[in-house]
């Protein structure tokens, strides 16, 4: 495993407070959308798209990628963000998420914008395709990896335990999950809608290796990635403890904000919260460097 | 050959290369599903990208030689209907051509949301082979006969739908799935119906083709029922009628001007098919006659109810999909016929 600066760590932070920002901006742009997921997994797609996928934004079809396959598709303003940050399109073209001829539907559509792999948006669809990519991958003797981002609520879906145990079953090692376990679902709590837990006793039960990381944790992240690699003989979930709307201190935990918009107002508020912590992190960037 | 009350020579279409003698007891019979086992090993030989994926039905649905032959290209995906659904998706997303197989209640049925936002939306190169279609499924009875599947794919975008009508054409219809570059829906059927094409029976996407020609009505038909159509057809020419009998085996895209010439030179149109009469073919050539030429049509197919188990001809005799039917379908859609109309004497 290489070892991580604290300087690059700082930078992937910095880069996951742009990315709020970015979504909030968009969100407000045009009045509708989903807030808590998107914000709760900056850390995971900034260290994705920065730091772990093997990606090229200028050849966004280039066949060793590695392929980031959202499954709980509602979440994509933050993967929107994370492409724009990372060339695949102008950043300016993120306002137009949700808008009449744009590029970046509600929920994200493969054929209109390169680069995203697939069309997610009915929850539970996403891991199965992964595992086709999988199994073409494996047979074309291809040395990309497959991730699929997750959420927990659609742990609820009988598909995502189909594919779960297809792919423990078949050990299928270049798969790895990130699932967004922050707890929430429109409803209310997880564990008052449709209980989850021994998540980890199930997932190890079908046979994937497991490791929990603090989902705001850079370091913890990029470890898990790089241990996946490592494992040989199973598909690895990796469970991301994250905390919905993180960054904005009125979202936070509150799963009222899974699937609205802040206001103008609301988003001044969020914004001014989001550059001051992202003003901090700069400091800290200052500090390292020196 | 006959001639019709105003005299007109009906016949035979010689372009369609039908078996000789048509009609008999010793024509030869087979389940349409084996000409896509047969299709799909075909397409593994020459085509290197060509999966199969079997819902724990590979036998019944005719994949276990390929999977046999071609193991590292076969998936069993277990009972998992929608991720197997998924599974193709990714598969086609990376360059394969998957043929995803099991009965048509499972597939196209349980995982239609997987078809519609995985395989359509996301146009994904997917083939889905439905087997035990209609009635013919038998003593399985209602849930595992199939007669909405035509309706639930036929109204997805992207989707082509084919319901070939015999074993022979159900092998051109697979390889020309292979071909076409999109998700494509095919259609068969589990009990033995008569093999009345031919390999020299042309077969296109989008076409449909005249068995035979007259000039009186025309029945319009898919699948199993387009033989007994033509049995209808030569019953008729006995009291003098001369009924067009056209194979309409791309229920999507339909052959509009094939339909149109039939009702123009018609006037009165009858469709056949295994499947609901609401959704199916008879549907979709009520949509063609609408919006280009309305003339009166009559549908043939089961009645807007489920079936149940027993004999496919006793099925068939119970639930309205007998030579019979059609016949009275088709003398009905005749006598609707405006007493006049424009242009004819």
């Amino acid at each position: 495993m290489l070892a991580i600066s604290d300087l690059e760590v700082l930078e992937l932070e910095a880069m996951a407070n742009t990315m709020r920002q970015d979504i909030i901006k968009m969100l407000v742009s045009v009045g509708s959308g989903h807030a808590g997921g998107p914000l709760g997994m900056a850390e995971v797609f900034a260290v994705l798209y920065f730091h772990i996928l093997k990606k090229d934004p200028k050849n966004p079809f280039w066949p060793e990628r590695d392929r980031l396959i959202l499954s709980n598709g509602h979440i994509c303003a933050v993967r929107y963000a994370a492409m724009a940050r990372a060339g695949y399109f102008p950043v300016e073209e993120l306002l137009t998420y949700r808008k009449i001829d744009s590029r970046l539907q509600g929920h994200p559509h493969n054929r209109s914008l390169p680069g995203l792999e697939n069309t997610g948006g009915p929850l539970g669809q996403g891991l199965s395709q992964a595992v086709g990519r999988c199994i073409a991958g494996r047979l074309d003797g291809k040395k990309y990896r497959v991730y699929c981002v997750m959420s927990d609520g659609e742990h609820d879906e009988g598909q995502t335990w189909e594919a779960l145990m297809w792919a423990g079953n078949h050990k299928l090692r270049n798969l790895t999950t990130l699932m967004d376990r922050n707890n929430i679902q429109i409803d209310g709590h997880t564990e008052d809608i449709f209980p989850l837990e021994p998540l980890r006793n199930k997932y190890e039960a079908i046979k994937w290796h497991v490791i929990e990381v603090d989902g705001h944790n850079v370091r913890e992240i990029i470890a898990a990635c790089e241990e996946a690699q490592h494992i040989y003989e199973k598909p690895t979930a990796i469970i991301c403890h994250t905390v919905p709307g993180k960054g904005v201190s009125y979202m936070e935990n509150n799963y009222e904000w899974h699937g609205k918009a802040p206001t103008k107002e609301q988003g001044e508020v969020a914004l001014a919260e989001l550059r001051a912590e992202g003003d901090r992190i700069q400091k800290e960037i200052l500090g390292a460097a020196k | 050959m006959a001639y019709s009350k105003k005299g007109v020579l009906e016949i035979i279409n010689q372009n369609a290369y039908l078996v000789e003698p048509l009609f008999g007891k010793d024509i030869k019979k087979a389940p349409t599903r084996d000409g896509y086992g047969e299709a799909v090993i075909e397409l593994g030989e020459t085509n290197p990208d060509i999966m199969v994926l079997s819902g724990d039905l590979t036998e019944s649905t005719r994949t276990l030689t390929f999977s046999k032959k071609y193991p590292e290209r076969f998936v069993e995906s277990g009972v998992a209907e929608q991720n197997m659904a998924g599974m193709a998706a990714g598969l086609a997303l990376e360059g394969k051509i998957p043929f995803v197989s099991s009965f048509a209640v499972f597939s196209p049925g349980r995982n239609w949301d997987q078809i519609r936002v995985s395989i359509c939306y996301s146009q994904a190169n997917v083939k889905i082979a439905g087997s035990h279609t209609g009635l013919l499924t038998g003593g399985d009875g209602a849930t595992h006969q199939a007669l909405e599947d035509i309706a639930i794919t036929r109204c997805l975008p992207n989707m082509v739908v084919l319901a070939p009508c015999d074993k022979i054409e159900t092998k051109k219809a697979t390889i020309a799935a292979a071909k076409h570059v999109g998700p494509v829906y095919i259609r068969f059927a589990r009990d033995k119906t008569p093999v009345f094409t031919t390999d020299e029976t042309p077969f296109e996407i989008g076409k449909a083709l005249v068995l035979k020609d007259g000039v009186d009505a025309a029945i319009i038909a898919c699948g199993t029922m387009v033989y007994p159509s033509l049995e209808a057809s030569e019953e008729l020419s006995k009291e003098g009628y001369s009924i067009r009998v056209i194979n309409s085996p791309s229920i999507k895209p339909i052959d509009v001007n094939t339909i149109v010439d039939a009702a123009k030179d018609t006037g009165a149109i009858v469709t056949a098919e295994e499947h609901q009469i609401y959704g199916g073919l008879g549907g979709a050539v009520a949509e063609v006659l609408t919006t280009n030429f309305p003339v009166p049509q009559e549908v043939v197919g089961v009645m807007d109810t489920f079936g149940e188990s027993g004999e496919p001809q006793e099925l068939w005799d119970k639930y309205g999909l007998t030579v019979g039917h059609i016949v009275s379908a088709t003398r009905k859609a005749m006598k609707r016929k405006p007493r006049n109309p424009i242009g004819i004497p």
